[in-house]
């Protein structure tokens, strides 16, 4: 056990220090959701009008924290493919720590670097405007921690299962950008039509965009764009549920996949 | 002597493909043994199988005294495996692919600092610790790939073409740096290859083909077996020289790469016997004592180094003998 926790933390070290060397491309993968945020934030904005009190820039921060984190936690996986790809991945499965220890070391890892991007989108607070309490600032780090874990376990999963480069790319493009844009990051949910208010409801993204815009913009101001399930308003617990159950079975998966490995 | 490798039975399958086919042996703590044969063979699934990467099929594997199958972490543990294909992370530095290693092997702090120093300095890349391993040539990774197994000081260590494309050169330095541990550690070493000069080193070779072991004995039993010198000839007309020995000394030559071959006894005498009044013109006429080339051409039929690399091969010359319903790999 107490091998396998080191095993953990070995694993987990080696990400972040090859993350640390090669720390540029993390701003290349930020530069999507920031133009997004600016461009798209400012372009919309100018010519929606929702009533005095809406803001659509405040409305869209929190969705594009979200896009943040997702990002960088299903685009973790490929470092499993390249593992593979340059033959670490051998040295990783011989070793006497369980596959356990393996998928948890890499989720973790894949999760820390994914929340730090998204803490990085922090410095937009102010132009986004929003006010939030330190409590609540606190809350928003849980949350993208939780969400990051939950996806890096399926960007785990996924990468575990594939053998090429090529092809993790190829199915990580299919999956962005429905994980991404069927969900409440850039437009609120309420109106939509009942197809793509369903799709919305199975999206797991959806959850955590939900609790990271009630924690930013605070439990009522939000109020009006949350996603109700069975006719119910999901709180911030709620959503952490619906979000950590995804994550739980998604590692475990990845777990069952790395102990199959030939 | 006690085995610390323990091999019954054991059969790989993959699908339809028999890669290892009923194979048994054991190893004794402190011996070199050797796996020659072509690529394909099964040399690499064996290895997998032994090393906890693969699951038998079928059959029974023991090492130090713990079931593959059942107990891989007691088996990861007293194994240290070098790679046929390169398993380093070469955006880290040596020194931290040594740490990663002693890390998840859970080598102590303190031992493993002293101990990542001796290993370096042994394969002389201390100076060089602190580069990032892409910046090292073939030869250097190759190194620090066979340090890095002794690390965590395994009873049993792996080298699966420990020197597959490397320059003789390279190739000289790396064995004596593995024939030096073996003497100071005492530690037990299967080795694969197709280069026959590597496989000398072995105390016992293990010939497999196709799956199975077609021989298992000591390096000079094996050389005996061909029983002979062996002659090459070139000639401007093979197939008239092959029937003219077949008429006149009785003598099966077989075509090679070199020209045509044949094994005789004495055979400084027999060649001017056989110069006279030959009639098929002659260039050239060259003998030499038998190598475990010949052993394996004398087993097989077939000469051991026309092929490829890689499991990819393997699994690809399967297929096509499965498709084709034909043996070898011509």
């Amino acid at each position: 056990m107490k091998d396998n926790l080191h095993g953990v933390y070995i694993i987990w070290y080696r990400d972040i220090l090859r993350f640390w060397r090669d720390r540029a491309r993390m701003l290349t993968s930020m530069a999507m959701p920031i133009l997004y945020l600016v461009i798209f934030g400012t372009g919309i904005a100018s010519f929606l009008d929702r009533g005095e009190d809406f803001d659509y820039i405040a409305f869209i921060y929190p969705g594009i924290i979200c896009m943040v984190v997702v990002l960088g936690s299903i685009m973790s996986g490929i470092t499993v493919v390249f593992d593979r790809e340059f033959g670490f991945l051998k040295e990783v499965l011989v070793a006497p720590i369980s596959r356990t220890a393996v998928a948890v070391g890499k989720a973790m890892g894949g999760a820390t670097i994914a929340s730090a991007q998204g803490l990085i989108m922090l410095v937009f607070i102010p132009f986004a405007d929003v006010q939030m309490s330190v409590a609540s600032g606190f809350m928003l780090v849980g949350l993208m921690i939780v969400l990051a874990l939950s996806l890096t376990s399926m960007g785990l999963f996924i990468a575990s299962r594939i053998r090429s480069m090529e092809a993790f790319q190829a199915v990580m493009q299919l999956l962005m950008f429905p994980l991404i844009f069927i969900s409440p990051v850039m437009f609120p949910v309420e109106t939509l039509p009942g197809w793509l208010a369903t799709m919305v409801k199975l999206n797991p993204v959806s959850y955590g965009v939900d609790a990271i815009r009630q924690a930013v913009m605070g439990v009522e101001a939000s109020a009006p764009f949350g996603i109700e399930l069975f006719g119910y308003r999901m709180s911030i617990a709620l959503d952490v549920a619906v979000v950590a159950t995804f994550g739980i079975i998604m590692l475990m998966l990845a777990i069952r996949s790395f102990r199959v490995q030939e | 002597m006690t085995s610390i490798i323990e091999v019954e039975h054991l059969v790989k399958k993959f699908g339809d493909l028999v890669a290892v086919d009923d194979v048994s042996f054991d190893v004794a703590e402190g011996e070199i043994f050797g796996f020659l044969g072509p690529n394909g063979a099964g040399k690499t699934t064996t290895i997998n199988i032994l090393s906890t990467l693969m699951r038998p099929t079928k059959g029974k594997v023991t090492l130090c005294g713990h079931n593959v199958a059942r107990r891989p972490n007691e088996v990861r543990r007293c194994i240290g495996m070098v790679f046929q294909d390169p398993s380093l992370d070469i955006k880290l530095t040596a020194l931290q692919n040594m740490q990663f290693h002693t890390g998840v092997y859970s080598v102590p702090r303190d031992v493993a600092k002293e101990r990542i120093r001796t290993v370096l300095e042994m394969v002389d890349l201390w100076e060089r610790r602190n580069d990032t391993v892409q910046t090292y040539s073939g030869g250097m990774r190759r190194r620090l790939e066979i340090g890095r197994g002794l690390l965590h000081y395994p009873k049993v260590l792996f080298l699966d073409e420990p020197t597959l494309g490397l320059d003789p050169q390279t190739r000289f330095h790396i064995w004596n740096y593995i024939l030096d541990l073996r003497k100071r550690l005492n530690i037990t070493v299967f080795l694969t290859t197709h280069y026959m000069d590597e496989a000398n080193v072995a105390d016992r070779i293990a010939v497999i083909d196709h799956g199975k072991i077609i021989a298992l004995d000591t390096p000079d039993a094996l050389k005996r077996m061909v029983g002979g010198d062996v002659i090459t000839l070139k000639t401007d007309n093979p197939e008239a020289a092959v029937a003219e020995l077949k008429e006149k000394h009785n003598i099966e030559a077989q075509h090679g790469s070199e020209g045509i071959f044949f094994e005789v006894q004495n055979g400084e005498e027999f060649i001017p016997t056989l110069v006279k009044n030959f009639r098929s013109g002659l260039y050239s006429i060259s003998m030499r004592r038998p190598t475990l080339d010949d052993v394996f051409i004398k087993l097989t039929g077939r000469e051991i180094r026309e092929e490829g690399g890689g499991e990819a091969v393997l699994m690809r010359a399967w297929a096509q003998r499965q498709a084709s319903g034909g043996r070898g790999f011509h």
